[in-house]
């Protein structure tokens, strides 16, 4: 089992001045620069722990919101690929539907590649419906600009007697040749994020690992499944290997101080659902089912469900408590015994998989407790990770 | 309900009444809504209603994906059907195919009647002449959008199965047409020129999707076009007033006739 350390390195002293959206509509005034440069500079070292304490780590992306002040999920992984000598660095990732220009995405990847000295892993996401308005990308054909940009990205950087040509629906390049080529061969590995099984078993059938985000104990184990199923009828590998799970990890010397830790990592999910409602659901981003179903319950049902507790009742993000979500799974916490104890009875439950994605900084947990909570994991839970097959 | 083949694509249409040919082209959403204002057209025309490929769940193929291919599809129809001197009535996003069209060929087309159209753009680069209603709270949309929402915004909550997945799809199809750039091409207003049919531009007097003010500028900007209000309605008029939008095509349509 890998485990990868997780932030979404939050602006969260803006949060005091936000109501209705944390996302899209919300003036940059609110964004002080000296602030930001210290929560980035923190947010840095705590990456940067992780390589000695053997946890991988991960990056992400959002745009135009205060829960996540990480818009280029790459920036961060170039700092890392230098300031790191022994971790593997996932960014998870880049949203390629919402890009205009894949090639560039292929040159950061390889870049990042080679720097790293062939530590990098690329996750390709289709983004959550709020990132459309920022990125004024057209929702109705988003994933066809996804698969078109995956196969393009993927042949950029695995063709090395360049340049070839690109003449597709959505790009056009007459002369692609990308230098650096990448470290690993044939690439990088390729992730995504998934949260259906349908998706589920469109990354099985190419061979992606997938990673699985908020989808707690009920709505994991079909995505597992689908995955596994697909991946052998498509001759894939369905290894634990290629699927990654999302939890937010608190751990303490204390059950006490494990869960108060989790509690605050968990405003990253008490927030980053607060959005302007119509962003929620931009036409075409969801299938026509979905939205005639939103479209009925007048747009409030939209997202609604997502998060479930065991015996699947609905659990309003904004007022999660710890123990609602370590019942629906969505996070380990209390002292490593607890945490270890957690993360086994879901591991079992959804059949296993090969990487924690652990969200171990959230919200407004501190540089020190942090350090704290990676450090013991570190010592207490990771080792005992490979009990787990 | 007939289905009529042009090129790879079978297109719905739906014909109602006799008489000389008048084609309505809808706009993005609200279709069920158009149905009073049809009904009343063709006590006089023979008017075919075309649904827009993508819209309704309607066949789309891949790569048909513009309003520029709606305009040839649409030419298409009327060479396919041999109609001559047809009046050609657009709403919103129908109204921007019907400019697209006479663009290209007015050939065809007798009169051309235009009601709150999109598809222009007359502003600067940060001026916005379109609201945008994605970005805007529903309630904002619908006041924007009609006169007395109240009366005139249908209640969704009580649609069948049937009908909510029409309607999503319209709104679906809406966005694959025009969301970038948003509801216009940037090339159409050097073209106005060859919109050389007589133009009725008819504009709900307190549409607040797109304003009079760019009715009146898109009236000035087309070689032989009037303007018109129509007072109590807002974006599509037709639906909240279809007696006072279908009489001054009637006239329109007999008054250029006679002259």
């Amino acid at each position: 089992m890998k485990v990868w350390h997780f932030s979404e390195m939050a602006y969260h002293p803006a949060w005091p001045e936000l109501r209705d959206s944390y996302r899209v509509v919300i003036p940059n005034r609110l964004y002080d620069p000296k602030i930001g440069a210290d929560l980035y500079h923190r947010y840095l070292d705590e990456w940067a722990l992780c390589d000695e304490l053997g946890i991988n780590i991960m990056t992400n992306e959002h745009h135009a919101t205060a829960t996540c002040a990480d818009s280029v999920c790459t920036i961060p992984m170039a700092i890392l690929a230098r300031e790191t000598k022994k971790v593997r660095l996932l960014a998870l990732g880049m949203p390629i539907g919402n890009r205009n220009d894949p090639i560039r995405v292929a040159e950061e990847y390889s870049m990042l590649d080679v720097i790293s000295r062939g530590r990098i892993e690329m996750g390709f996401v289709k983004g959550v419906p709020f990132e459309i308005s920022p990125a004024n990308t057209n929702p109705a054909d988003l994933m066809e600009r996804f698969w078109e940009a995956h196969d393009l990205i993927l042949k950029a950087m695995t063709t090395h007697d360049g340049p070839f040509n690109w003449e597709g629906t959505h790009f056009h390049y007459r002369s692609v040749n990308v230098w650096p080529r990448p470290w690993q061969e044939p690439h990088p590995p390729v992730w995504m994020p998934v949260g259906s099984p349908g998706s589920a078993a469109e990354a099985a059938e190419r061979g992606m690992t997938i990673g699985v985000l908020n989808t707690g104990w009920v709505r994991t184990p079909p995505i597992f499944e689908a995955y596994r199923k697909r991946a052998a009828e498509a001759g894939r590998p369905a290894t634990p290997g290629r699927l990654a799970y999302m939890a937010l990890i608190g751990v303490g010397d204390s059950r006490e101080e494990g869960q108060r830790r989790a509690d605050q990592i968990l405003d990253y999910s008490r927030t980053s659902g607060i959005v302007a409602p119509q962003f929620m659901n931009p036409p075409g981003y969801a299938s026509v089912a979905q939205s005639a179903q939103a479209l009925r319950m007048s747009g409030a049902g939209f997202r609604a469900g997502r998060i479930q507790s065991r015996d699947g009742r609905a659990i309003d993000p904004r007022k999660m408590t710890v123990d609602d979500a370590i019942d629906a799974g969505l996070s380990f916490a209390g002292t490593p015994d607890d945490v270890f104890d957690q993360l086994r009875a879901f591991y079992d439950h959804v059949g296993g998989f090969g990487h924690l994605l652990m969200m171990g900084q959230g919200g407004l947990l501190s540089h020190e407790e942090t350090v704290a909570n990676l450090t013991l994991f570190s010592k207490e839970v990771l080792p005992r990770l490979s009990e787990l097959g | 309900m007939e289905r009529i083949q042009i090129a790879d694509l079978s297109l719905q249409v739906e014909t109602a009444g006799e008489g000389r040919p008048l084609l309505f082209l809808h706009g993005g959403d609200y279709f069920a809504q158009n149905r009073t204002f049809l009904e009343r057209l063709a006590q006089r025309w023979q008017v075919l209603i075309p649904r827009h490929p993508g819209f309704g769940g309607s066949e789309r193929p891949d790569g048909f994906r513009s309003v520029h291919d709606l305009a040839y599809l649409y030419l298409d129809l009327l060479d396919r059907q041999l109609l001559r001197d047809v009046v050609l009535v657009g709403s919103s996003l129908g109204g921007w195919i019907g400019l697209e069209m006479c663009a290209r060929s007015v050939e065809r087309i007798g009169r051309l009647a235009l009601i709150d159209t999109l598809g222009v753009k007359f502003g600067g680069r940060e001026q916005r002449d379109i609201a945008d209603i994605y970005a805007l709270p529903t309630h904002e949309v619908l006041r924007r959008t009609f006169f007395a929402p109240e009366r005139a915004a249908p209640d969704h909550s009580g649609l069948d199965d049937a009908e909510a997945l029409s309607i999503a799809s319209d709104r679906a199809a809406t966005t694959l047409y025009g969301w970038r750039p948003y509801m216009h091409d940037p090339g159409l207003r050097r073209w106005l020129h060859r919109v050389s049919a007589p133009t009725l531009v008819l504009w709900g007097q307190s549409d607040g999707i797109v304003s009079p003010d760019y009715g009146e500028e898109l009236c000035r900007s087309l070689p032989n076009a009037r303007f018109e209000l129509i007072s109590e309605a807002g974006h599509y008029p037709h639906i909240e007033r279809p007696d006072a939008v279908a009489e001054a095509i009637e006239k329109f349509a007999r008054v250029e006739v006679a002259s």
